[in-house]
């Protein structure tokens, strides 16, 4: 297991195995690691952990958090790191993380049963994987896959009409002029062009060319496929 | 309308140097350009079990569904054209499947699978996925993949906690966090895009990507872009060259000519401009 070494003033005054998923670091006494010190925010940052990986996240300190004299706002851990809060310094030790210790079997993490699902020949994981997994797939992932996003027309002769795009693959564009289309993925939505022929004629995107890759686009991007241009707008 | 002369299809699955059994399953259906690949997990025979129901099952509820579909038309509620909403379907279906087997069989439990499948119809395509196999593709020389895995790694570098570089060298590479059979309903990735003369579509388990790098995969696809059954042999001998610790699987497919649905006017919807 992994574990840290608080030090003040260059004298260690704690020793603490990282033997919860989440530890906070901070000067309120509810911290799992409690620095009292007016550098240290009231709840200032936490490492977390997951089977032999440990991850540190600033919480929005005043002072920040600094990791081998780097200012940081989440970083995976390496053994002997050095992360210093206010005037604190903690030392990552962490021995065992070397990469021969690899699990090579597969294993399901299932959030929503009490422990995890466990395979054969698997390594002891303890529930809190399944937890962190829940806490992290409810966070943040997925949810600009369903924001709604509608084109409004710039130029031509339908000029300031908005078209929804309702669909997941809409396509832009009329026949024997270039074809463009607009798909949405679960990481938000793409343009891309379709029709071979020559370059001069692909979709722009704020005025610059597209690839053969799907561009990502973003609000209030400006397209222009076939001459016309229309805004990209997320709801 | 069968795809046959259309697209070409090819897929070779290898248990490896290391396991004593094959726990992914493949399956295809050239007439209506339909691939599927799954990668099972758990215990005893569990995980050749569960990826051998995924692909069973999907290929036969989608074999008599797809020909039923009007082309063309599309999801009002969710904006997936109605393949996609079939293929979907068909997951849950196998999914329920698996998970009830599991429930039925102590031998069983815990058992899951990934699942990806690609289909080509009208000129586009759809993929579904579960999990942490994948689909690339290739295009103007250049491999990109499509979908994102649900394992805890990518989640983490989603976060921001990693960069790509550091999460390869992480222990918890194999955590998935999404599997077929595991729970009474899954969530499945859906993505639809379009299909271009000479792309070619590569479907895999993680024994490929485990083993070898994604400029390994492209160079391959770039060297045997004129035989694809050489480049699918090729891909799982460098699997194996690299170690194969794992199953291996790897299907590919290659647009020779359009396919749209009909020739006649729905063939490409122009909803824009026209």
């Amino acid at each position: 297991m992994a574990t840290i070494e608080i030090s003040f003033n260059g004298e260690v005054v704690e020793k603490l195995p990282l033997d919860k998923e989440t530890m906070t670091i901070g000067r309120k006494d509810d911290n799992d690691i409690h620095l009292d010190n007016l550098a240290v925010s009231g709840h200032h940052a936490k490492i977390l952990t997951i089977l032999n990986d440990s991850f540190i996240e600033d919480m929005n300190s005043t002072n920040g958090t600094y990791l081998n004299g780097s200012l940081i706002k989440k970083q995976a851990l390496t053994h002997n790191d050095v992360i210093k809060v206010g005037k604190h310094e903690i030392r990552y030790l962490n021995s065992d993380a070397a990469s021969g210790n690899d699990f090579e079997k597969t294993m399901i993490i299932n959030p929503d049963a009490d422990g995890m699902q466990e395979t054969e020949g698997g390594a002891a994981i303890d529930q809190s994987v399944g937890k962190i997994v829940a806490e992290i797939a409810s966070a943040d992932s997925g949810k600009s896959s369903h924001q709604k996003a509608l084109i409004r027309l710039n130029s031509g002769a339908n000029s300031g009409k908005e078209l929804p795009l309702t669909k997941v693959l809409t396509t832009l564009g009329k026949p024997g002029v270039q074809v463009a289309a607009i798909t949405r993925r679960p990481t938000g939505y793409y343009l891309i062009h379709i029709d071979g022929g020559d370059n001069s004629g692909r979709p722009k995107v704020n005025n610059i060319q597209i690839g053969s890759q799907a561009q990502a686009l973003n609000n209030e991007d400006v397209i222009e496929v076939a001459g016309v241009e229309m805004t990209f707008i997320l709801e | 309308m069968s795809l046959k002369d259309k697209i070409l299809i090819t897929g070779i699955t290898d248990e490896g140097l290391v396991r004593d059994h094959n726990e992914d399953s493949i399956g295809k259906d050239d007439e209506l350009g339909l691939l599927v690949l799954a990668d099972g997990m758990g215990g005893h025979k569990g995980g050749e079990v569960a990826s051998a129901i995924a692909v069973d099952s999907i290929l036969q509820e989608l074999r008599e569904a797809l020909p039923q579909i009007p082309p063309g038309n599309t999801d009002d509620n969710t904006g997936y054209s109605l393949e996609s909403m079939a293929i979907e379907i068909a997951i849950k279906h196998a999914n329920l499947k698996i998970y009830e087997a599991a429930q039925n069989n102590s031998k069983y439990e815990g058992m899951g699978t990934t699942v990806v499948v690609l289909l080509l119809y009208d000129n586009r395509i759809t993929v579904a996925h579960v999990g942490d196999s994948r689909l690339y593709r290739m295009r103007d020389k250049r491999l990109e993949q499509m979908t994102r895995d649900h394992t805890l790694l990518q989640e983490l570098v989603d976060r921001g906690f990693y960069t790509r570089k550091e999460a390869n060298e992480s222990l918890n590479k194999n955590l998935v966090t999404r599997a077929v059979g595991v729970n009474p309903d899954v969530d499945v990735d859906l993505l639809e895009d379009i299909a271009l003369v000479n792309d070619t579509y590569l479907l895999c388990s993680d024994g490929l990507t485990d083993m070898i790098a994604d400029d390994l995969i492209e160079d391959i696809q770039l060297n045997y872009q004129d035989n694809l059954e050489k480049m699918n042999r090729e891909l799982i001998k460098q699997a194996k060259d690299y170690g194969g610790k794992d199953n291996v699987s790897v299907m590919l497919a290659r647009v020779i000519k359009e396919f749209p649905a009909n020739s006649g006017w729905f063939s490409r919807l122009f909803d824009l401009l026209s």
